[in-house]
Formats: C-alpha cells, structure tokens, sequence
C-alpha cells in the first residue's frame, strides 16, 4: 500500500514539476487573496496582526479547494481515471499518494502565506512548536478530507461549483482548530493551543482512515 | 370506484390527522396557556418551534446517515429513496430552525445573529444537507441506478459523523469566546413550559414523520416514473431497431 | 389577558407564522406531486393505498 502511494503522489508531484501550474496559478492565488484581505480591511488599525492566524487559514482552505480540484483534473485528462482503476495499484495506496501529493503542494502553499502574512501584515512569530505541529496536523486533515471529496466531485460537471459546498462546512473543524492554535501560539499562551492540536489530529486520523477503506469503492465509480 | 392514485393511505391519513389535532393543542399552549418566561418574556414562546425543529434537523441527519449505510449494504432503491426524502424534509426542518433561531434572537439578544455555537453550527449543517442534495442531483442525471448513488452515498454517510464534528468544535470554539449568558434551553424551567416543549417536540416529531412519509413514497414514485420512461425508451428502440433491419 | 397583552407579539407571530407556512407549503407540493406522480404509475407500484 505504502509503496503504491509513493508511486501515485510521485507521479503527481512530478506532473506538478513539469507543468508548474501549483507554483504559477496557486501561489499568486494565495498572495492575491493576502492582499485583497488588506485591502479591505484597512491595514494602518492593526486588525490585520491580530487577524493573521484566521487570515491565513482561510487563504489556505482556498487554495486548498484550487488544488485539490487540479489534482482531480489531470485524471480526467486522457482517461487517467480508467488508467488508475486498471493499473492493479491498490486503492488505498491510491488514496495516500493523491493526499500526500495534496500535502506536500499545501506545505508549499502555505511556507508562501506565512512569509507572507509576516510580511505584509507585520505578525510576530511566536510559539513554533505549536505553529509547526498545527501545520502538519491541519495540513493531513486538508489533504484527507479534500481527496475523498474531490473523488466524489470529480468527473461531474459542476464540480468546480459543487466541491465548496461540500467540502468547506467539513472543513470548519479545521479551520475552527488551526485559527485557534495559532491564535494560542502567536499571542504568546501555546498552553492553550494544544487542546485544538488535538482535535486537529482527530479530524486527520479520521479521514486518512475513511479514505483508505473507502476509496476502492469510489475509484469503481465514475 | 377504485380510490384516487395518491400517496397517502389510511396510515397517513391517521398520522396527518394527530399531526393536526396536535398542533392545535401545541398551538394553544404554546401561545396561550403556559406562562411567559420571567427573563426572556413571550419570546420564549417561539423556543417551542425552535427546538423541536432543531432536534427534527438533527434526527433526519441521523436516517440520512443510516440509509446511505444500509444502501452501500444492500443497494435497494428503497434505502437510496429514504436518504434523499430524509434530506429534504430535513433541509426544510433545518431552515425553519435557522429562522426561528434567528426571530428569536431579535428580542432577547437584540441581534439577528449572535454567532451562538448551535445557531453557527446549525447553519453549516443547512450547508451540508445542500450540498448532499445537490450531489443526489447530478447523479440522477446519469442514470443507471445501482452506479449513481456511490458518491452520494458517501457524502450521506458521512452526513452525520460531520454534523457531529462541527457541531462539537462549534460548540467548544464559542464557548471560550462567549460570556456566560442565557442559554436557549433552561434546565430548572417551570412545569407548564417544560410540557409545552416536550408537547412541541412530539407535534413536529409527527408532523416530520408524515411529511417523510409521503415525501419518501413520492420519490419512490419518481424512481418508478424514471425506470419506467428508461424501460419506454428502451423498447421504442428496440422497435425501431426491429423496423429498421432484420439485424439483431 | 387579551393576545395583543403578549410582549414581542409580533416576534412571536412570525415565528410561528413563518415556519408552520412553509411546513404547509411543502406539504400540499409534495402532495400535489404525489397525485401527479401515482396517476402515471401503475398501482402494483404503490402498494400502500
């Protein structure tokens, strides 16, 4: 299973390295919406540091939804899709590949909002650990819900307008959790973030194992 | 005379008419005999839909879940019908939550929307129920039964473990930013109001389980009604077919 | 104690009105659409009446 995953998230990071589209379209993406967020919400009253950690949350379920709707698309194209379901690889494995290839461009992402929001919105970095764990703990949870609802909403024709719909109410506890943690480590009392750390390794943990036994059946149908 | 091809039937029509008489009773209690609340006054009177159909939303989110279950089990059209009719009629029992909520709120908090932990939550799980029914939507445009309800299946199952889980962190992330303030359901609440509520929760718990009933035999009729026009279609082929060349 | 000695009466109304209305509604469309419904179909498919 693990040797199929890595198959699966290297053939798609490595469509990613050949045809750019995560770090053209996705990260300009991600930095336009900084910006249009400072825009509205006049810079110079300081909203925008005590705002920082649910700013960058929400930019990053945005980008979240663009990148998981790409990693769907290029299995649409020339019929990946029936290559997949035919290839023999284990479904499971399937389903970790695509998450971890998710993941990794979400990483990516979000390096850039951080440099970002210090930048920009002047936040001082505080409590790390905290900071690191939440990333990678929100970051799985993304990953894992977002493949196995992009699965369900890809191959339809609306899923460019059905996948946020589906998936963002899902995703609240995430968003409720990271905003919470960062808050936590970012006003210098981490003590309190670690609870929502927690629940943000449930969300994961839940998804990653629904994922992995259900996505058999789902690849079956499309 | 053969009777008029309708959904209902005498069970209905026994439901429908308890459904109504109790409403009648709700309605006289709930607006009239029982007490006004010392803090909240005669607002408190709206709490006797709010929370029934709060309750229903979450109930109907509950049979979603379990029918989308026992559909990837067994795949019987009843089970898939059952999904959908329980989404719909949850959707309606959500919304009017929403607004009661939000009708409510107007006098005692004197806002539309005081981003309370279930009225935050209730409105994701409208969301959520939406988007189900959206997806239950396009599979029917493609067709062949069996396939077309994975996806939805899917979301329905996990219908309720989500409403769980936003529910809880809702709860848990507005509790630590909320003073402590009138909760919408006092447990120390005087007799009479606490029988008017328990009387709205079985009124609307009736009048849900009438509409689910006729909604879900309606959807039942429009698998029949699809089927059939597929089995129609089908045949109208085949006698082309059978007109057009002696093949086949 | 006439009804009009309620505070918030109009609140309560709407609260009442708004939610019973579209219930109704509902109702007398997935009704009206089961009649439709069952004229098409024929009766060994509904087997409740």
């Amino acid at each position: 299973m693990f040797r199929d995953a890595g198959l699966v998230a290297g053939k798609d990071l490595r469509i990613e390295l050949r045809s750019h589209v995560t770090m053209q379209q996705v990260f300009p993406f991600a930095v336009l919406v900084l910006i249009l967020f400072g825009i509205a919400l006049d810079p110079d009253r300081g909203f925008l540091g005590r705002a920082s950690a649910g700013l960058f949350w929400v930019t990053v379920l945005f980008c979240a939804l663009l990148a998981i709707q790409r990693a769907f698309t290029i299995e649409s194209a020339d019929g990946g899709r029936d290559a997949l379901r035919l290839s023999g690889l284990d479904p499971a494995g399937i389903f970790l590949g695509k998450a971890a290839a998710i993941a990794v461009q979400l990483l990516a992402i979000e390096a850039v909002l951080a440099v970002g929001v210090v930048v920009m919105y002047g936040t001082e970095v505080t409590g790390v650990p905290l900071l690191v764990a939440t990333i990678a703990a929100a970051t799985a949870g993304l990953a894992a819900a977002g493949t196995l609802y992009g699965v369900l909403a890809a191959g339809l024709r609306v899923r460019e307008t059905l996948l946020p719909i589906l998936l963002l109410p899902v995703l609240s506890p995430v968003l409720i959790g990271a905003t919470e943690a960062f808050e936590a480590a970012l006003g210098g009392a981490a003590t309190d973030g670690w609870p929502w750390l927690g629940l943000l390794v449930v969300f994961a943990l839940l998804y990653l194992a629904f994922g992995t036994l259900a996505f058999g059946t789902l690849l079956e149908e499309s | 005379m053969p009777a008029p091809p309708t959904t209902a039937s005498p069970a209905t029509r026994a439901l429908g008419g308890l459904s109504l008489a109790g409403l009648a009773l709700l309605l006289g209690y709930a607006l009239w005999w029982s007490p006004p609340d010392i803090v909240q006054k005669d607002s408190v009177r709206i709490m006797y839909v709010h929370v029934p159909t709060a309750i229903i939303a979450f109930v109907a989110c509950g049979i979603t879940t379990l029918a989308s279950a026992m559909w990837l089990r067994r795949r019987s059209e009843g089970w898939w019908v059952l999904g959908g009719a329980a989404a719909e009629v949850g959707l309606l029992f959500t919304g009017a939550c929403l607004v009661t909520g939000s009708i409510w709120g107007r006098p005692t908090w004197g806002t539309y929307w005081d981003w309370d932990p279930r009225i935050t939550s209730t409105t994701l799980l409208f969301i959520l129920l939406v988007g189900y029914l959206a997806l239950r939507r396009v599979d029917n445009e493609s067709g062949i039964a069996a396939q077309r309800g994975m996806r939805a299946a899917i979301v329905g199952l996990l219908l309720m473990p989500n409403v769980m889980i936003v529910h809880y962190s809702v709860d848990w992330w507005r509790s630590l930013h909320q003073p402590a303030t009138i909760t919408r359901l006092d447990p120390t609440i005087d007799g009479e109001m606490l029988f008017t509520l328990m009387l709205g929760i079985v009124v609307f718990a009736l009048l849900f389980a009438w509409l689910l009933v006729h909604r879900f035999r309606l959807g039942w009729l429009e698998e029949r009604a699809h089927a059939g026009g597929l089995d129609a279609a089908i045949v109208e082929r085949r006698a082309e077919a059978d007109l057009a060349g002696r093949t086949v | 104690m006439g009804a009009l000695a309620m505070t918030h009466v109009g609140y309560v109304a709407a609260g009442w009105a708004i939610p019973l209305a579209a219930i109704g509604l509902y109702a007398v469309r997935v009704v009206v659409r089961g009649r439709r419904l069952a004229e098409q179909v024929p009766p060994e498919e509904r087997r409740w009446s």
